[in-house]
């Protein structure tokens, strides 16, 4: 007995090239009719921001303090107020307690490895200039300033209390400054000014710097006291 | 507005916008390629050039800011230092991809200029711009040793 053959006889269905043939057109046709079903195309829409812009923190003014009847409470007020600009990143990265500035608003240190040299400007072989020029270059995201530089050792403000600080700006021997020069580098030194227009995705200092210059003239009118 | 500059001692007109980066002035405009892009934000150094005497990352830089000075790439690196870091950065075979070495090179003459007989430590921070994937650090430093000393005694 042929072993294709069913025991009861019955013959086995069999298929032709014909139906696989139309089967496989079918399909074929299928496919192309989703391949070409006209469907929206994607459209050219603006991406979100990858780094969201830091929103400017405001200052509190000179007038928010009046109510402290105590003067000297109210100069301790005030540079309190005013600490929050001298111990923002954008400030201590400038002022380290070591020769090497830091960076960021996580003030990691500065990359590459920067020595302050002689005059703050850097070493004679790699200046600060090498990448920083008269202004912020949005091409290279590196910030700039024509008077692009480290604050003096004597000056430093890393890992010291607003109290340190604070009797350190008064001290000419450390500060070099007078009053009247410490007044007119915090309200209207150009370098200074730049803590509030960094550029790129760094947080600016709080409030503005006629805001923040006010507060110390305040303070300084008041006795500047200093916390304790 | 075109641009007037001078590049290798030679005046090129350029119509490119002033804030772009001279790197790209260099490269795409002068058609000038041996500096290279690496980072583009100034990090690792293999863009410098000299901008009167002085190394800066070419691609920190404004073609607004170039003005009069003279602008000094690899192709026009020339006088003493450059002849003896050349011939040492032959004799110790410092390059490997060599992506870096351009920039590592105009850094390293203008340490030579300043410093004539630079010790580690003053290679180490002068270089510490330049960044080598590579890690052809220590021949570096051996290759601006040996060139400190060959100053001035032509090429070898």
């Amino acid at each position: 007995m042929a072993f294709w053959r069913r025991r009861d006889g019955a013959k086995r269905r069999r298929f032709g090239c014909l139906p696989i043939f139309l089967t496989v057109l079918i399909l074929m046709i299928l496919l192309i009719v989703i391949i070409a079903w006209p469907r929206a195309m994607p459209q050219s829409e603006t991406l979100p921001a990858a780094v969201a812009a830091p929103r400017p923190v405001p200052l509190r003014t000179v007038q928010s303090f009046a109510g402290i009847a105590d003067t000297d409470q109210r100069s301790v007020a005030l540079f309190t107020e005013a600490g929050r600009v001298i111990q923002h990143p954008r400030c201590l990265n400038c002022h380290p307690r070591t020769d090497s500035p830091t960076q960021t608003d996580a003030m990691r240190p500065h990359s590459p490895a920067m020595a302050r040299g002689a005059d703050g400007l850097g070493l004679p072989t790699l200046r600060c200039s090498t990448c920083h020029h008269d202004a912020n270059f949005a091409a290279s995201g590196v910030p700039g300033n024509p008077k692009w530089r480290l604050a003096p050792i004597e000056m430093a403000w890393q890992g010291k209390s607003l109290s340190e600080i604070c009797k350190q700006l008064l001290d000419p021997g450390r500060s070099h400054m007078s009053r009247e020069e410490l007044l007119h580098h915090m309200a209207h030194d150009d370098l200074v000014g730049w803590a509030w227009h960094p550029g790129g995705d760094r947080t600016p200092a709080p409030g503005t710097q006629q805001q923040f210059g006010a507060l110390i003239d305040a303070w300084l009118k008041t006795g500047a006291k200093c916390p304790s | 507005m075109p641009y007037s500059l001078s590049i290798n001692g030679k005046l090129h007109s350029v119509s490119d916008p002033g804030q772009t980066p001279l790197l790209w002035v260099i490269r795409d405009s002068v058609g000038l390629t041996g500096t290279k892009y690496g980072c583009g934000a100034a990090q690792c150094g293999a863009c410098t050039v000299h901008v009167d005497g002085q190394p800066v990352r070419s691609c920190s830089y404004p073609l607004a800011s170039v003005g009069s000075a003279q602008v000094i790439t690899i192709e026009g690196a020339s006088g003493p230092q450059a002849d003896a870091i050349r011939s040492a950065w032959i004799k110790h075979e410092v390059p490997q991809c060599g992506f870096c070495q351009s920039g590592q090179a105009m850094s390293a003459i203008a340490l030579l200029r300043g410093n004539p007989s630079p010790s580690d430590a003053d290679i180490d921070a002068a270089m510490s711009g330049n960044l080598c994937r590579c890690a052809t650090y220590n021949r570096i430093r051996a290759a601006i040793h040996d060139a400190a000393g060959n100053v001035g005694q032509g090429s070898a």
